[in-house]
């Protein structure tokens, strides 16, 4: 066992973190305190309090873990809940932008895949489209949607559309030659082609297209939710940052890159059933 | 000058700041060192509601206060009062103020930026004075001054945190699609402050910022239209000579540290923090500049006022209430503790303590001790609305004529009552308008375009 592929990188992983571990706590040692200033003075600046900003130590880090752990799903009134309940928010919000995305990306995909006049006329819309970010879209959505949770989803669903819309077009333009020619021998209706020759085919492609696509929408719920602020992930981060609370920023920080993380491995998952060796 | 001040005293000037005997800065000083006031300070939430409506009534019939206290003298206070009951129901709209019809809502969201500004609307919530009145309000921390605006307009929140010069831009479109917002009650007078980065310590006289990069929180706020009076008044231009962001204010305190600006004109708690945080010190606070300047307001669209009357005149009494209670020194410290947990401002509590008692640490060593650091008087004053916009036209966010006048009394409810008055077929006396000093410079609200003509800094039209 100890000599196997999979022990030796998690040997590795470990000696990294460690690595991080002692550097961070070696930069953050408490550095000596000039002495002198008068009591009260001292006393109205802090000293002697715990103060929560600052670059946290590894401890400090630790024991806010512990803590926003502990309850995680409090509720200390509307601009005040427990990390459990803003990650439900912020996972709903997710599901339904990348649900949305996913009902335009799929069909519109296999469309754009199956006919190249199509797709050099949508092309330049594609093209342009793609690259904007949604902090810039998020102006536009608030003023035309007039209402900031649907803008928030509407974020999500246009920035996520993209690599989904892009894969499924290249994974249907893709699909073997053969298999299509067989299928036209055989004299199968477009729609039987359609779901039980092409999809197949290129669900792979397509699948790697969504896990990409989740990953922008994690990332872009986030961005949304610091602007638009109410409840979530991203509104966390942002109250903490008012509070100039970086200990619990960094711990949001964490969450968002765990749940980013679990999400993906849900899709990879997901991918594992559809992958064919041809 | 104060909304809850007694109008039928001769010796009150309700206009200036001064006490009522004349000696001293401002009536609080003057109960301090007075062994027996001339008035029993009343903090019953019945009789200040009285004396809001009366007040208004008195500067309404008598714009110049000197002729209000001879007439006050020359009649004494008991025949003032019966004369003026005669002719106009001061108890029908005392009880009009009070009405409690039936709320045609009670599940309101109201929005609030986590400043020290809104802590009238703010404490409302934790000592109960919206349960009070039966509404079941919902306080979200919004994320900014643009969307406080955009959920106004969208109809998200009922009712919001503005700052002052706010409803009058949107009424004008100035900046948004224009949509008819009025302001119900100031929430807070002074409570900002100038901090400077702790690296220019040295450079205290304004007239060595040239090239510093300063941040405000908004375009059309107090904070802006104090700093550049400021600069301009020491000879810079402030959109050729420095530079002004606009900036989120806790976004201010790490821009600070970080050095991408130089300092700050924001709102408390930030200069605080920024003392707190060892970044910077404060330089000037905002009463040095003009005491009694009113910084953030409570408002709401003119079509919710129309459509729920008895939930805004509820929602009204909340928030004058909890004023009320706020402008005690008694009470500084409990407030400061009811509102720093997360859900509402999410600052140390000793930074907000600071703040609303006025015994802070200024970051240059020294303690000081100014009370109304921070105050809150619910009175929006028309005549501060035409000062607002002057200053906009001043600067260039206002093109053309302006009827300053107009507009100023639209925007700002001098009180609810007004209205009422008006429904009931009674002739609503045209408004009062204090004339006021700003930086030593007196502004007459009567010729307003004199004022702005008085200036040599400003932006050519």
């Amino acid at each position: 066992m100890f000599s196997t592929t999979w022990f030796k990188s998690a040997l590795l992983s470990l000696l990294f973190l460690v690595i991080l571990l002692g550097t961070w706590h070696l930069a953050t040692l408490p550095k000596a305190e000039a002495q002198g200033a008068n009591d009260e003075y001292a006393k109205l600046m802090g000293k002697g309090a715990k103060k929560s900003d600052g670059f946290p130590t590894p401890v400090q880090f630790g024991e806010a873990i512990a803590r926003n752990l502990a309850e995680p799903f409090y509720d200390r009134g509307s601009n005040d809940k427990g990390i459990g309940i803003q990650l439900g928010h912020s996972l709903a919000r997710v599901g339904l932008g990348f649900v949305l995305a996913m009902l335009l990306a799929i069909p519109l995909g296999f469309v754009i895949g199956m006919s190249p006049l199509i797709y050099r006329a949508l092309d330049p819309f594609i093209q342009i489209l793609k690259p904007i970010s949604p902090l810039a879209w998020m102006p536009i959505a608030l003023y035309t949607i007039k209402d900031s949770s649907l803008s928030g989803i509407f974020v999500i669903f246009i920035c996520s559309v993209w690599p989904m819309l892009i894969n499924t077009a290249y994974g249907v333009a893709a699909v073997r030659r053969e298999w299509l020619n067989v299928a036209k021998t055989l004299e199968v209706r477009p729609l039987r082609k359609a779901f039980l020759v092409i999809l197949p085919a290129a669900a792979p492609t397509i699948l790697t297209g969504m896990r990409i696509s989740m990953g922008i929408a994690w990332l872009v719920i986030v961005a949304a939710e610091m602007l638009v602020g109410g409840t979530g992930i991203g509104y966390f981060v942002w109250n903490e940052w008012n509070n100039l609370n970086l200990t619990n920023v960094m711990f949001a920080i964490l969450v968002i890159g765990v749940v980013g993380m679990a999400l993906d491995l849900a899709i990879g998952r997901l991918q594992k059933f559809v992958t064919y060796v041809e | 000058m104060s909304a809850f001040d007694n109008p039928f005293n001769s010796k009150v000037r309700l206009g200036a700041a001064a006490c009522t005997c004349g000696k001293h800065a401002n009536q609080a000083e003057h109960d301090a060192t007075s062994a027996v006031s001339d008035e029993p300070v009343s903090n019953d939430i019945d009789t200040l509601n009285h004396r809001v409506i009366e007040s208004a009534l008195m500067r309404a019939l008598f714009p110049q206060d000197a002729t209000r206290r001879r007439f006050i003298e020359a009649v004494g206070s008991s025949t003032a009062m019966a004369a003026i009951a005669s002719v106009l129901p001061i108890g029908a709209l005392s009880a009009m103020a009070q009405d409690k019809g039936p709320l045609e809502k009670k599940d309101l969201k109201i929005g609030f930026i986590a400043i020290t500004c809104a802590t009238p609307l703010i404490m409302a919530d934790p000592l109960g004075f919206y349960k009070k009145e039966g509404l079941n309000v919902q306080l979200m921390k919004t994320a900014g001054w643009a969307l406080i605006r955009d959920k106004m307009l969208n109809k998200e929140h009922d009712a919001s945190h503005f700052l002052s010069p706010m409803p009058l831009a949107i009424s004008m479109g100035l900046g948004s699609s224009a949509q008819a917002m009025d302001v119900a009650t100031i929430q807070n007078i002074n409570g900002q402050a100038i901090t400077l980065a702790n690296k220019h310590k040295d450079k205290r006289d304004p007239k060595q910022w040239k090239g510093f990069k300063f941040a405000v929180p908004f375009e059309y706020s107090m904070h802006n239209f104090l700093l550049r009076y400021y600069v301009a008044e020491h000879g810079l231009d402030p959109d050729t000579d420095i530079q002004i962001r606009v900036t989120p204010p806790p976004e201010m305190v790490a821009n600070l540290r970080a050095g991408n600006i130089d300092g700050f004109l924001g709102p408390d708690p930030f200069n605080q923090r920024a003392v707190y945080d060892e970044v910077g010190f404060i330089h000037l606070l905002s009463k040095e500049l003009w005491d009694g300047h009113p910084c953030c307001a409570f408002g709401t669209s003119e079509a919710f006022i129309k459509e729920n009357p008895n939930t805004f005149a509820a929602m009204y009494r909340a928030v004058l209430n909890a004023a009320a209670m706020a402008r005690d020194p008694k009470n500084r410290s409990l407030i400061a503790k009811v509102i720093a947990p997360p859900n509402y401002l999410n600052q140390p509590e000793t930074v907000i303590e600071q703040v609303l008692t006025g015994k802070f640490a200024d970051g240059l060593g020294n303690i000081k001790n100014v009370p109304d650091r921070a105050d809150f008087d619910p009175f929006p004053w028309q005549s501060m609305a035409v000062w607002m916009l002057t200053q906009m036209k001043r600067w260039g966010y206002i093109k053309g004529d302006v009827n300053y006048k107009a507009i100023a009394e639209k925007v700002f409810l001098a009180t609810d009552a007004r209205k009422r008055m008006a429904e009931l077929g009674h002739k609503a006396p045209a408004g009062s308008y204090a004339k006021f000093k700003v930086m030593g410079k007196e502004f007459d609200p009567a010729t307003p375009d004199k004022y702005l003509a008085s200036f040599a800094i400003k932006k050519s039209a």
